[in-house]
Order: structure tokens, then C-alpha cells, then sequence
């Protein structure tokens, strides 16, 4: 049998392939993103990008009445915006079966928060998998979508960066056949009226109940007894993994369904071992169910709540002892080592605007995508960053508060954030009589999460043409007059439109728009500084771009000509007129 | 479990760490190892400090190392080097390109770049191979085979076949820039 190296990502997209999924959609987000992708990249399925997560499930609830397979995926705070759906989708149930990927990121390695979505499935009453390694994403997306049309439910499959975004090996199968169910008009069933909703309730009391007899004689949850039955520990997904490393003669129970849980399973394990540990990353979710079973269980009280957990930290807190030791580290100071935060590419075109926010002192509400990177030093001209689409609302209640803040406060969305949930709060400020100014940073891709086509591309996930979407066009359907399209590495117009148009009593848009530096097929010419002329103004280091070089030392700035694209920005804000092309000859 | 190799690489977003952990992956598969390898992705590929785990070997439950477990680190920059030296195990083998790139508190004035990090390294254990990685790359003809001319410093040092290497190249590597990469390859064997 073939075995690639698969991430947990590709290997839930082969999952869909093999187990006859049709239909697939998502919003990209880290750590997600890949599935889709890689979906896209089979035939026979059809696979798209949505505007957001909530449209992505929606589509994958008419895929499933119609009796197609399905496949939506996700990132934890994506769930959010698909919960409404989500929510009643456990009420009126499947067609095809139906899974929702569910990408966490403890740690949170590209989020803003690190909620742990197995609550979902306590919260909605569906199904939770959750797979350890990328062979088990695969065959966990065939078991979801059996589980899923056997009992007539959504199921998540929740994985975490540590499984999405390593690569482990997967035995690879020929695809099954799963024709298209019949469509079958059920309003009693699909149209969640009070009257019929209160059946349906009903209904998934009782399919939690034999959901539960299912995961206590499923080979999802499994009991490894070891060499020992002083200790015993009881984890799920990349846990496990930790587990086996740190504690191999331990016993374990191996939960792949972490919602519902096998409760007499639980109880043999824990008559079976001495002491009863869980090793579970963020919420003590294992922990309180089994504690609330009356069980004994010891796990927060030895692993953190927050970000992720280690395989050193189980084996220090569960198993007693450290088995490795650390190099000892000579003439070694970590407070000496200078970090490296993510910065804005060379040629970025939302730095150049974000300096001028900051020169202008303006009160920045932003949003999520790269350019959320503009609240760092040097540049710091943000203030606020919550969710996708926050920063529209978020300038409209700053203007309606407080007077002091009129005129001064401005909302900064990128385009794919915009299309995935800024449209709403645009209509709000339009409505509501709001004077805001919003800021689209055009830059004609999601970029953050690896340059995925949105509605305003003109192209599909599957690669065919079509419409793009015109943001100029929308809000002034949307209600607002004023509105400006404007090129970003021109630092005096980007100046000159905020200042006019936070200066309004109108509300108004302005579209900064220019492609990503990443995206651009040739990079521009390098630019390099004149020494005899640097006179140290350092204005150029304020645009915090990784091609400048400080030379503190000699009290020069060079420009690294293998990093620089030409953007020019430093030469438009250099006080000495030292930076120029390689071609122009100085006065 | 004791014949696992941990393998750390390091560097910053961009320089092409992940095709050189893919291709390592490649060739310890090629000789029937068991292979898990983790990166991480999104927001800290823009020019940030970048980590890939590799694990080879007979069975290998976690994807991640932790600190005092790497057998070799591979880094693409030295402060990166730096930063990662408390992963190693002792006598462990670091083989680091001499570049330098400033990160933008250096660039802003904020930090000192740390001075003298090769000889500090090689304070910490004999085993440091510096690599000036962008020349070999230059002298291949092409400035992106940079991560390639250092898996031909790091093959020297590792029990693999350099066939089994070439032959790792020249699966993964697009073809119209292979020849480039494999004579990147060759120089970097050439340095080990």
C-alpha cells in the first residue's frame, strides 16, 4: 500500500476524496486553510471559497439535503460565524452526511483567541472527532460522514494546528462509490418552525443517547493498557500523542469522540488504574465531564489553561520525572537575543498608509488580515483588533460616544475581510447617520493566509473566471457618497483623501488599492541610498521596512538591494533626498 | 527509540525552510524511516522567526522537539541559530548559514544584533559548521538555491546516500529550476 507524508490538512482533503464527498466550501484561515485547497485539486468534487464561514455551512447544508456528501471547513473563530446555522442544523439533521472541519490553534499561532471549540459539540449536541495524526484525520472523515448520515446529524471534526500543520504518513485508498441520495421535500424535518422545531428537539435528545451507546463500542475511543496501572491517562487528538512520548508504559484511554463521551468506557479505565490523570490543551473539557461523572481526575491542577502543552510537561507533571537534559547553554543571555516579529513584506502596499494614520494621530479600529501587523512598532497605528469585520462597527460606536473622537476615528478593513463580514456594518454607518471614514485596503487577495481569490478576483477556487466584485460600487449601494479609489504607495494623496475625508461630516470610503507585494509577477527595481548624502534624517526607518539596514555605527542607512522592491516609500518620506533607483544620477 | 534523529530548522519567514524540511522528510522516507514534520503557518511566515520540527526514525509519537533534544539544527540565519541553540543536545551539530538579517527592532534601533555568534556557538559545542550559503548559491547561478546549497553541507554530515539525496532533488525541486539546485547541492556537499 502507497504511504505519503501528508499534513492532517491534505490528509482530511484525501479523506473527502476517498469517502465521496461532492460538495465543499470555506473560508480560508489558519490553520484550515490547506484542506480547500488541496480539495480543489480532485475531480469529481465541487469546491469553492465562501464569503465567510456562515455562507460556507449554508452551502453545505442545501449540498447535504440534496443528498450530496459534504465538507465545510473552518478555523475555531470561523465556527463562531457558522454557529447560527450550525445550531438548528442539529435540529433538522442531514441528507448526505455532513462534516464540519473544525481547525483550533492552541498557542495561537496566527489568532486572536484560542477558544476550544469541543464545546461546540456539547453546546449544538452534535458529534466531535477528534484525530491524532494525519492518518487518522483521513479516516476520521470517513467515520463522520457515517456517523453523520447514521444518525442524522453535523458532525465536527476538530483538529489543532500541531495536526493540521504536521506532516505524518498516510496509507493512501482508492475512492469509494457514494451516489447521490434522493431529495426529498420534508418540512417537518428541514423548516424550523416552533411547531416542528419542538419535534426535532426532541429527536436529538434521543440521538444523543444512542450517540453515546455508539462511541462506547466505536474503535474512536480505545483503551492502550500498559506495563503499569498506577497511572492511567485519558486525552484526545494531538494529546495523545504527547502522551505516548512522555509516558510509553502508562496506560491511556484514547478518546477519537470527544463529544458524546463513553461513560461506562471511562469507568472501566478508571476501576482499572490507580491514579486517573487527563491530559487535555486549554479548557478542562475532558476534566468536567469525567469529574462530573463522579469519577476522581486530576488535570488542570498539573497542565496549563492556556496555549499548548508538551510532551516535557506530562512527562514533569504526570509521570514524576524529567528523561532528557538540556545543553548547558556558555556565555548564552536570552534578554540579549532581539525578537523577530512578523513584519509587513518589502513593498507592502498598506504600510505607506499606515504611516500616515500615525502621523495624523487618528484613532485606528482594524481588523483581521496582515495588516493587523500595522498596530507594531514602528508604524503602531492601530487600536483596536477584535474580530472579522469589527473595525466598521467599532468606528461607528467610537463617533456616537464620544464627541472629543468625532472626525478623528477611522475603521481599516482589508478587501476579503470586507467581503466576509464588513458589507453589514458599512450598511450600519450608512443608516445610522455615522460621519466614520473607512479605510479597504485593496490588495486584490487574502494574502494573510496564502493569497486565496475572493469575490473581488474574478476567479473561483476551481479556477473558472468570474464576476469580480467592485468595492466602490457596493457602499455606494450601500449608502454612502463618498467614496475614493486611491493608490497607496502615493504617500502625499494617501494623505491628502484622509485628511479630506475624516474632515467631512459625511461618512465616507476610500479604497487603497494595489496588488500584494507577494503577488506582483516581477519585483521592481531595487532602490540604494547615497552615503555622501544620508544625513541620518532615519525618516525611512519609520516605515519599518525589512530591506533597510541601520548602520548605527557609521550613522548611515543602507537598503539591502536583494529584499528592497522598489516601492519607493522610503524615498518619498527620506528628509536628505539620498535614496534614489540604481538608474537616476543625483543632482 | 533511541536511533531517532531530531532535526530543527530555523530561520526567517521566506528564506524556503519549508521545501528544505520537505526534502529531508523525502529522503529519510526513501530508506523506510518513519517521518513526522511540523511547521507553522499564517501570520508568522511574514518575515518572523519560522521553526520546522523534523522526527525520523523507528516510530515517533510527537511531531515536536523540545529543548535539549535536537541532534542537529539547521539554520538559515545566525541570530535564528542563536535563538534556537537551548534545543540542541549536547555535542549536538549545528550547521548555520552566515547570513544576517536584521529584524526590525535591530533595523529601528530598539536591539543590538548579538556580535560574534559563530564563535559563541562553537563555544557551546565543537560540532558548528558555518556555511556562507548565498555564495554558493550565487556560484550555482541561481540566489534561491540558498536552502538547497545548505542541505548539501547538512547531507555530509547525516548517514544517507547522496543519491538518495539527488534523487529527493530531483522529485520535489520543479523541473526548470532544478539543475540550479542540484549544483547548489553539489557545492554544499563540496564545503561539508
Amino acid at each position: 500500500m502507497e504511504k505519503e507524508l501528508l499534513s492532517g490538512n491534505e490528509a482530511i482533503a484525501r479523506g473527502a476524496f476517498e469517502y465521496g464527498v461532492k460538495v465543499a466550501a470555506a473560508y480560508p484561515g489558519t490553520p484550515s486553510t490547506e484542506i480547500l485547497e488541496n480539495i480543489a485539486k480532485y475531480q469529481g468534487i465541487y469546491a469553492q471559497w465562501s464569503s465567510n464561514e456562515k455562507v460556507a455551512l449554508e452551502v453545505g447544508i442545501g449540498a447535504s439535503l440534496a443528498g450530496s456528501r459534504v465538507l465545510v471547513a473552518m478555523k475555531h473563530v470561523g465556527v463562531n460565524v457558522a454557529a447560527d446555522p450550525l445550531l438548528t442544523l442539529a435540529y433538522t439533521g442531514v441528507n448526505g452526511g455532513l462534516v464540519l472541519v473544525s481547525a483550533d490553534d492552541p498557542g495561537m499561532h496566527s489568532s486572536q483567541n484560542e477558544q476550544d471549540n469541543r464545546r461546540y459539540g456539547k453546546f449544538a449536541k452534535i458529534p466531535v472527532l477528534e484525530p491524532a495524526d494525519s492518518q487518522e484525520a483521513k479516516d476520521f472523515v470517513g467515520v463522520a460522514l457515517e456517523i453523520s448520515e447514521e444518525f442524522d446529524t453535523p458532525v465536527i471534526l476538530r483538529t489543532t494546528t500541531r495536526v493540521a500543520h504536521s506532516l505524518t504518513q498516510v496509507s493512501l485508498d482508492d475512492p469509494g462509490e457514494f451516489p447521490l441520495k434522493e431529495y426529498q421535500k420534508n418540512p417537518e424535518k428541514y423548516v424550523m418552525i416552533p411547531a416542528y422545531a419542538r419535534v426535532r428537539h426532541e429527536h436529538l435528545e434521543e440521538k444523543l443517547l444512542k450517540l453515546k451507546e455508539y462511541g462506547e463500542n466505536s474503535s474512536l475511543n480505545f483503551i492502550e493498557w500498559g506495563e503499569k496501572r498506577d497511572k492511567g491517562v485519558i486525552t484526545s487528538g494531538i494529546c495523545y500523542q504527547y502522551v505516548k512520548e512522555a509516558l510509553p508504559q502508562v496506560s491511556c484511554l484514547k478518546l477519537g469522540m470527544s463529544h458524546p463521551l463513553p461513560e461506562s468506557l471511562i469507568r472501566e479505565f478508571a476501576r482499572g488504574v490507580e491514579e486517573l490523570y487527563v491530559a487535555e490543551e486549554l479548557d478542562p473539557y475532558l476534566e468536567e465531564e469525567i469529574s462530573s461523572l463522579g469519577i476522581k481526575v486530576k488535570g488542570k491542577e498539573l497542565l496549563p489553561l492556556t496555549g499548548e502543552i508538551t510532551a516535557g510537561m506530562i512527562q514533569e507533571k504526570i509521570g514524576g520525572e524529567k528523561t532528557f537534559n538540556p545543553l548547558q547553554l556558555k556565555d548564552y543571555t536570552p534578554g540579549e537575543i532581539p525578537p523577530r516579529p512578523p513584519v509587513m513584506c518589502p513593498g507592502c502596499p498598506h504600510r505607506g498608509v499606515f504611516l500616515i494614520l500615525n502621523r495624523l494621530k487618528l484613532v485606528v479600529t482594524g481588523d483581521i488580515g496582515c495588516y493587523t501587523l500595522g498596530c507594531l512598532p514602528p508604524l503602531e497605528a492601530m487600536d483596536t483588533c477584535v474580530c472579522m469585520g469589527a473595525s466598521i462597527g467599532a468606528a461607528l460606536g467610537m463617533e456616537k460616544a464620544n464627541p472629543h473622537l468625532q472626525g478623528k476615528v477611522v475603521a481599516v478593513i482589508g478587501d476579503s475581510t470586507f467581503f466576509h463580514s464588513g458589507l453589514t456594518g458599512t450598511l450600519d454607518i450608512a443608516y445610522n447617520l455615522g460621519s466614520s471614514t473607512l479605510i479597504v485596503l485593496d490588495n486584490r487577495t487574502t494574502a494573510m493566509t496564502g493569497h486565496q481569490d475572493h469575490p473581488g478576483t474574478g476567479r473561483t477556487l476551481m479556477g473558472e473566471p468570474s464576476k469580480a466584485a467592485d468595492i466602490p460600487t457596493i457602499v455606494k449601494a450601500l449608502g454612502i457618497e463618498r467614496v475614493k479609489v486611491v493608490d497607496p504607495l502615493d504617500l502625499e494623496k494617501v494623505e491628502e483623501v484622509v485628511k479630506e475625508e475624516t474632515g467631512s461630516s459625511q461618512s465616507s470610503v476610500i479604497v487603497f488599492q494595489k496588488p500584494c507585494a507577494l503577488q506582483e509577477k516581477e519585483r521592481g527595481e531595487a532602490l540604494s541610498v547615497d552615503e555622501e548624502e544620508c544625513a541620518y534624517c532615519t525618516f525611512c526607518l519609520d516605515l519599518g521596512c525589512p530591506a533597510l539596514i541601520n548602520d548605527y555605527q557609521e550613522e548611515k542607512v543602507r537598503i539591502n538591494s536583494l529584499v528592497c522592491n522598489g516601492c519607493s516609500l522610503c524615498q518619498q518620506v527620506c528628509d536628505c533626498g539620498a535614496i534614489r533607483k540604481a538608474g537616476d544620477k543625483g543632482e | 527509540m533511541n536511533n531517532t534523529i531530531n532535526m530543527l530548522l530555523v530561520g526567517v519567514g521566506g528564506q524556503g525552510t519549508i521545501l528544505a524540511s520537505r526534502i529531508i522528510a523525502s529522503v529519510a522516507q526513501s530508506r523506510g524511516m518513519s517521518v513526522k514534520l511540523s511547521e507553522v503557518h499564517g501570520m508568522a511566515q511574514r518575515g518572523g522567526s519560522v521553526v520546522t520540527y523534523l522526527r525520523m526514525g523507528e516510530k515517533i509519537f510527537s511531531p515536536l522537539i523540545e529543548k535539549g533534544q535536537a541532534d542537529i539544527i539547521l539554520a538559515f540565519e545566525q541570530l535564528e541559530a542563536w535563538r534556537s541553540l537551548p534545543f540542541l543536545k549536547e555535542e549536538g551539530t549545528v550547521v548555520v548559514n552566515s547570513q544576517v538579517i536584521y529584524p526590525v527592532p535591530v533595523i529601528l534601533g530598539d536591539k543590538k544584533y548579538p556580535p560574534e555568534i559563530l564563535s559563541r556557538l562553537k563555544k557551546n559545542t565543537s560540532r558548528v559548521l558555518e556555511v556562507d550559503a548565498p555564495a554558493l548559491a550565487q556560484k550555482a547561478g541561481n540566489d534561491r538555491t540558498v536552502n538547497v546549497a545548505l542541505l548539501g553541507v547538512l547531507a555530509r554530515e547525516m548517514e544517507f546516500d547522496k543519491e538518495d539525496w539527488e534523487k529527493a532533488l530531483e522529485n520535489i525541486i520543479p523541473e526548470k529550476v532544478l539543475e540550479p539546485n542540484l549544483k547548489a547541492f553539489q557545492y554544499g556537499y563540496g564545503e561539508g
